[in-house]
């Protein structure tokens, strides 16, 4: 029992080391009067209206999506389509995708930006300072983790086995994939996504370097208001951090194992029914 | 057969494209520049200049020493609480693997900005604890190398625990009760049974965490400007603004910082390597 005590103990020390920060900041953000007490002398909402009354901040967030969704929708789409290729057609090689798709994780953001700037500031495709070149390096350094992703989810599917059922029942490769595979793997392609999204969001390097004030994303403009107002900027991470949990959040909501197998079964059966005996839908889970 | 795997191959032409445009033509790109002297002639002056510049390899030596010091701090604190972490009843260990995964975000400007609020000159707790009349912030400046370190190891603990809980769930009670039964001491479980186990996790958590804090850019940025001479700082200085002063220097300070990664994994790799030859 006094073991269990001990880990209690350093888990609450820990949990309170972690917390503090964001706490102290939540407090800031609410401060009216703060100076010489300990706790602030008045409570006030005002930095969170003024923060959202602020054009700037409305566009620098607006900015942040539009980059985020777009790179993130960039990587899913040319990764799905490369792993499924590899999966059908060249199995043995698909261990290259993945090699190839680690080496963002060793490159640090200063380090990429350098080749990056070389290469498009003054030739044919001068592209820095705009979102453009943002978004093909986001889509590039989150790739690690949207390769694992689609990779482990296409595994815990069978995704092999499952083309290869949906083949004997006469459907061809692509509509196995869109019809089968795909839905299956919904929750995982989500929760790379999320993941991507939360990552994303505290980028500043390359924001900073590739493009800076010229397209003032969310982290840019933080960086800007860093030293002008204390308890605005306050404001600024703590709804920063409101976005970063809601997508955690959801991010743990995903990763939860669902009822996968079910939802296998039922797309198999669904198949067999349209393609064999089109019977009543209703029938599918007799059918199990 | 050959026919049949061209249009597939059309498929895989925007990850093609896409990565050698904004990964491998970029890194080709950084590594020839290095290469070069400002006048375009062939050759490794740039690093002759680095190595032979007192400041850059200032710069390099900060950068190894914070990233090996916060690396070392933030594993055994991680390691220490990420085992009471796994011997949490289910409902605890939940609410902390929940703490951990969000404050694992919390980094770069936004984590700069609370140590500021926190510890900065006015900070919440230097004021706090001058008006109770302890002066343990006194000597303690957050905007200097001790500083850094500080926050370095905050935001690596979350990032750790999250690596190393998987390991520490591999730990199976069974084996701590296999040991008792069979006469071994708190000791000779952890050096037979635990220890073994854990090792290759926190060694490859431990590189993880190394290589992270010696490519931080964000973080030092916004706490110390380029005022303080760390490597990603200095690159980031050299490339910073409208003007791109010296590409090939920044280049060739870029292939440094990633080589020292590089080094960094490969002993990684061999170390696990041996590992596993040993558990063998």
């Amino acid at each position: 029992m006094t073991g269990r005590f001990k880990h209690i103990i350093i888990v609450s020390v820990l949990g309170l080391y972690l917390l503090v920060p964001l706490f102290g900041t939540l407090l800031y953000s609410l401060a009216g009067e703060w100076s010489t007490t300990v706790l602030p002398e008045s409570w006030t909402l005002s930095w969170y209206k003024m923060l959202f009354e602020d054009v700037r901040f409305l566009q620098a967030l607006g900015r942040s999506i539009f980059v985020i969704s777009a790179s993130v929708t960039l990587s899913l789409a040319v990764m799905l389509l490369a792993i499924f290729i590899m999966t059908i057609y060249f199995p043995r090689r698909e261990k290259y995708l993945k090699v190839i798709s680690m080496i963002p994780y060793g490159v640090p953001g200063v380090v990429s930006a350098i080749g990056l700037l070389n290469v498009y500031s003054s030739s044919i495709i001068p592209i820095t300072g705009t979102p453009w070149i943002l978004i093909g390096s986001y889509a590039i350094i989150i790739m690690p983790f949207v390769y694992q992703g689609i990779h482990n989810s296409l595994y815990t599917v069978n995704a092999t086995e499952l083309i290869q059922a949906a083949e004997l029942l006469g459907a061809s490769k692509v509509k196995a994939v869109i019809t089968v595979v795909l839905p299956n793997m919904m929750k995982g392609i989500l929760a790379a996504a999320l993941l991507s999204i939360a990552m994303l969001f505290g980028e500043f390097a390359l924001a900073n370097l590739l493009v800076g004030g010229q397209y003032e994303t969310l982290q840019i403009y933080l960086y800007q208001q860093f030293s002008k107002n204390g308890h605005l900027t306050s404001a600024i991470v703590i709804s920063y951090y409101f976005i970063i949990m809601i997508v955690t959040g959801l991010l743990i909501q995903f990763q939860q194992p669902g009822r996968k197998k079910k939802f296998v079964s039922a797309n198999i059966n669904e198949l067999l029914l349209n393609n064999k005996t089109k019977q009543n839908k209703g029938m599918e889970g007799d059918l199990h | 057969m050959q026919k049949n795997k061209i249009y597939p191959l059309l498929g895989l032409l925007p990850l093609v494209l896409l990565i050698t445009g904004f990964l491998i033509l970029p890194l080709i790109n950084m590594v020839f520049q290095s290469f070069q002297s400002s006048d375009g002639t062939f050759g490794v002056t740039q690093y002759i200049s680095i190595f032979g510049d007192a400041f850059y390899l200032q710069a390099i030596k900060s950068s190894l020493t914070i990233s090996l010091i916060s690396a070392t701090v933030a594993i055994i604190i991680a390691a220490i609480g990420g085992y009471s972490i796994s011997r949490l009843a289910s409902r605890a260990n939940k609410v902390m693997v929940m703490i951990t995964n969000m404050t694992s975000y919390f980094e770069g400007i936004p984590l700069a900005f609370s140590f500021i609020i926190l510890l900065g000159n006015n900070g919440l707790f230097t004021l706090l604890f001058s008006q109770i009349g302890l002066d343990v912030f006194n000597e303690f400046n957050l905007y200097s190398w001790i500083g850094l370190i500080v926050v370095y190891i905050y935001f690596q603990i979350p990032f750790a625990i999250m690596l190393l809980l998987p390991t520490y769930q591999g730990l199976k009670a069974d084996w701590r009760h296999a040991s008792n039964l069979l006469g071994g001491s708190q000791f000779s479980y952890w050096r037979y049974v635990g220890i073994p186990i854990l090792f290759p996790g926190i060694v490859g958590t431990y590189t993880i965490l190394f290589a992270n804090s010696l490519g931080a850019y964000a973080t030092a940025y916004a706490l110390v400007g380029s005022t303080y001479n760390l490597l990603p700082l200095q690159i980031g200085s050299l490339i910073a603004g409208d003007v791109f002063l010296q590409p090939n220097l920044a280049s060739a300070l870029g292939v440094v910082l990633a080589t020292i990664m590089m080094i960094a994994l490969w002993i990684n790799g061999r170390i696990m390597r041996k590992v596993r030859r040993d558990l063998k």
